[in-house]
């Protein structure tokens, strides 16, 4: 199967003041397209890190990331931007939806973006709400929706415009577990489909679900469950 | 290793999501808030006009007044080496049957002075008389006031008749009961009131008068000086050739002041008389005043447009800082920096065009009538709100323009920053 992502020797260090924190040490990962991954690991670990790495909303320190044939490491910050808009999903942990956008706005604005005609992305956009079972939240602002409704619309948005990726960052860890569960059977509905999924969570019961497990310690992978289940 | 081909989205599509951003960022943020930068939009753009709109009103004013009450559109006086205008009478005939010509009036001026008080005897030989030098001029007083209004001038007893005999109107900065100063430049007579005797001397003759009416304007020359009926002057003055000092046209608003100087000039009569139009007539201090307050319109306008750009960066900088996660989103979504800073400009410029719609309808329907009919009572001249059309949308583009820079700085700090410390608020 082809590779999708292929990461070298990716570290990422912050600066604190006069110390130095080395959060990812070299680390090396593949994703095989149309595989579900799960990043997991304690707090501190650098699986959010890895995740910005990889879903290009951050720049590691030295190392390499191609994506779908790409090295992407060497993109400006525009062609970043172009890139997220055409190639990539994000899923934000605390949802990130526009608060001045309905649902539906929030959803079509990418496609907009894409250059879409307003018909084309509406009608895009309200697929993609169907397929998360908002149809009847089109018209809603964030705040008038659930926790759950609201991922379901930041997953809707993700994959409005057919990303080669998605990358989702806990997404399920500001839902009650019933909410969570609906959130976990799109993602596994929309893998079916032969979406490239990355997920981090923290719940093991979620990650077990996926075809591949990474948990990451102190900036390296630690171990590597392949679920043979699935 | 594949290219990356990505390709940077067309103007137009930056300027629809854009569009979209921006209308519904103002569409669905609170009232209050809208009403709030509205409203200091409006200051700033009533600030830009009426500040400097007063100042060079207040000049206007003056201009207006000597206008209306002392040189009209054409003046015509007597050239320096001469003491009056020669030919006047064929003068007069000629301008009067200029197309456009409305109105005419003529004047007799000397020099002379005017005394109170002085059957009183004085307490010490040294004292001194209560004495003014003076202008005395003399009026046909019915077409005197069509043309300069100076029966509406009267604030105290009443305008001259043709037949008054032996009856003047005195000017009140001739009288020290209306100039609240002391000034050795400006003397002034006391204990003078209507019916008064006062004594005039012009050219050794001398004559008692009644004091009938008191006139007071916003022009020196009007208000430093004593009119009698011409005849009356004619005799006290021993001038019988009808030849006058002063001639004021009035013309209609459609016709060229200088046509009617020009016509005026190609029958000769320029050897004759100093012929000005309004403009070129005005007093210097006005012509000063004018480049002088023009200056400080300019300086002002400066400080308040630099006022307003402040203003501006600094709501929508605040409004960028507050929204400054949901910039990081909206980039990690791929909506393109240039795209969300258009739409904050797009943002300010519609602050800016609310502002400016709303303060132009304030200065011309509202401010402007209001100081026209109350003028701000300056010692000089009745002072009104100057706001000409072309000014205003001058305003209105550089309020634009300004809006459009301070809208894009702030909006492009904040994009420019780093997607993900946007987003995590870092």
């Amino acid at each position: 199967m082809t590779m999708i992502i292929e990461a070298k020797k990716l570290v990422k260090k912050f600066k604190s003041g006069a110390d130095e924190l080395t959060v990812l040490k070299g680390l090396d990962l593949s994703v095989k397209q149309g595989e579900f991954l799960s990043i997991t690991g304690r707090s501190g670990s650098g699986k959010s890190t890895l995740l910005y790495q990889l879903g290009l909303l951050d720049r590691p320190n030295t190392g390499e990331i191609n994506i779908n044939g790409i090295d992407v490491s060497s993109l400006s910050d525009n062609e970043r931007t172009l890139f997220h808009l055409n190639e990539l999903g994000y899923i934000f942990q605390d949802y990130a939806l526009v608060p001045e956008l309905t649902a539906i706005e929030n959803v079509l604005i990418p496609l907009l973006m894409q250059g879409l005609s307003n018909q084309n992305a509406e009608k895009i956009a309200k697929d993609a709400m169907a397929k998360v079972g908002l149809s009847d939240k089109l018209k809603n602002l964030p705040s008038q929706l659930s926790g759950g409704e609201q991922q379901r619309i930041s997953i809707a948005r993700a994959i409005s415009h057919n990303p080669k990726i998605l990358f989702a960052d806990e997404p399920t860890a500001n839902l009650d577990s019933e909410t969570a569960d609906v959130v976990l059977k799109t993602f596994l509905a929309l893998n079916k489909e032969g979406q490239t999924i990355v997920m981090v969570t923290h719940e093991p019961e979620y990650a077990a679900l996926t075809d591949r497990v990474l948990t990451l310690q102190d900036g390296i992978i630690a171990r590597e469950e392949i679920n043979l289940k699935k | 290793m594949k290219k990356n081909n990505q390709k940077t989205k067309s103007w137009p599509i930056i300027f629809k999501v854009a569009f979209f951003l921006a209308f519904r960022q103002v569409k669905r943020s609170s009232i209050w808030t809208n009403v709030l930068i509205i409203f200091i939009m409006t200051l700033t753009f009533l600030n830009l006009v009426i500040v400097s709109g007063i100042l060079v009103g207040l000049i206007e004013g003056a201009v207006t007044a000597v206008k209306n009450h002392y040189i009209g559109d054409v003046f015509i006086s007597n050239l320096k080496q001469k003491s009056f205008i020669e030919k006047s009478q064929d003068l007069i005939k000629v301008a009067e049957n200029l197309p456009g010509v409305e109105a005419l009036t003529y004047r007799y001026i000397e020099s002379g002075t005017i005394e109170s008080e002085y059957k009183q005897g004085k307490e010490r030989p040294t004292d001194r008389d209560e004495s003014v030098g003076t202008s005395i001029a003399g009026i046909n007083p019915e077409i005197e006031d069509r043309v300069s209004g100076l029966a509406s001038l009267v604030v105290e007893g009443e305008y001259l008749d043709e037949d008054d005999y032996d009856q003047v109107l005195v000017g009140a900065m001739l009288l020290k009961k209306y100039l609240d100063f002391e000034s050795p430049n400006f003397p002034t007579l006391a204990n003078v009131e209507i019916g008064s005797r006062v004594r005039i001397t012009v050219n050794g003759n001398t004559r008692e008068v009644t004091v009938k009416g008191i006139t007071k304007s916003k022009v020196d020359e009007i208000d430093r000086r004593v009119f009698f009926v011409d005849k009356q002057l004619k005799g006290l003055i021993g001038r019988d050739d009808y030849n006058v000092d002063e001639i004021v046209l009035r013309i209609s608003p459609k016709t060229n002041p200088i046509a009617i100087k020009s016509a005026l000039i190609a029958n000769g009569f320029d050897k004759y008389a100093r012929i000005q139009t309004q403009e070129e007539a005005e007093p210097k201090f006005i012509k000063d005043m004018k480049k002088t307050f023009a200056l400080l319109g300019n300086i002002i306008s400066s400080i308040g447009l630099a006022v307003a750009a402040i203003t501006i960066f600094i709501v929508i900088f605040i409004n960028a800082i507050t929204r400054r996660k949901f910039i990081g989103i909206l980039k990690g979504i791929g909506i393109e920096p240039r795209a969300i800073e258009i739409a904050y400009i797009l943002q300010s410029l519609f602050y800016a065009f609310i502002g400016s719609t709303l303060g132009t309808f304030l200065v011309f329907a509202v401010l402007k009538p209001y100081f026209l009919a109350h003028p701000i009572n300056f010692p000089f001249s009745d002072g009104i709100l100057v706001a000409t059309v072309d000014g205003t949308i001058i305003r209105i583009a550089v309020l634009a323009i300004a809006t459009l820079i301070a809208g894009y700085i702030p909006a492009r700090i904040v994009v420019k920053q780093n997607t993900l410390d946007a987003i995590l608020g870092r």
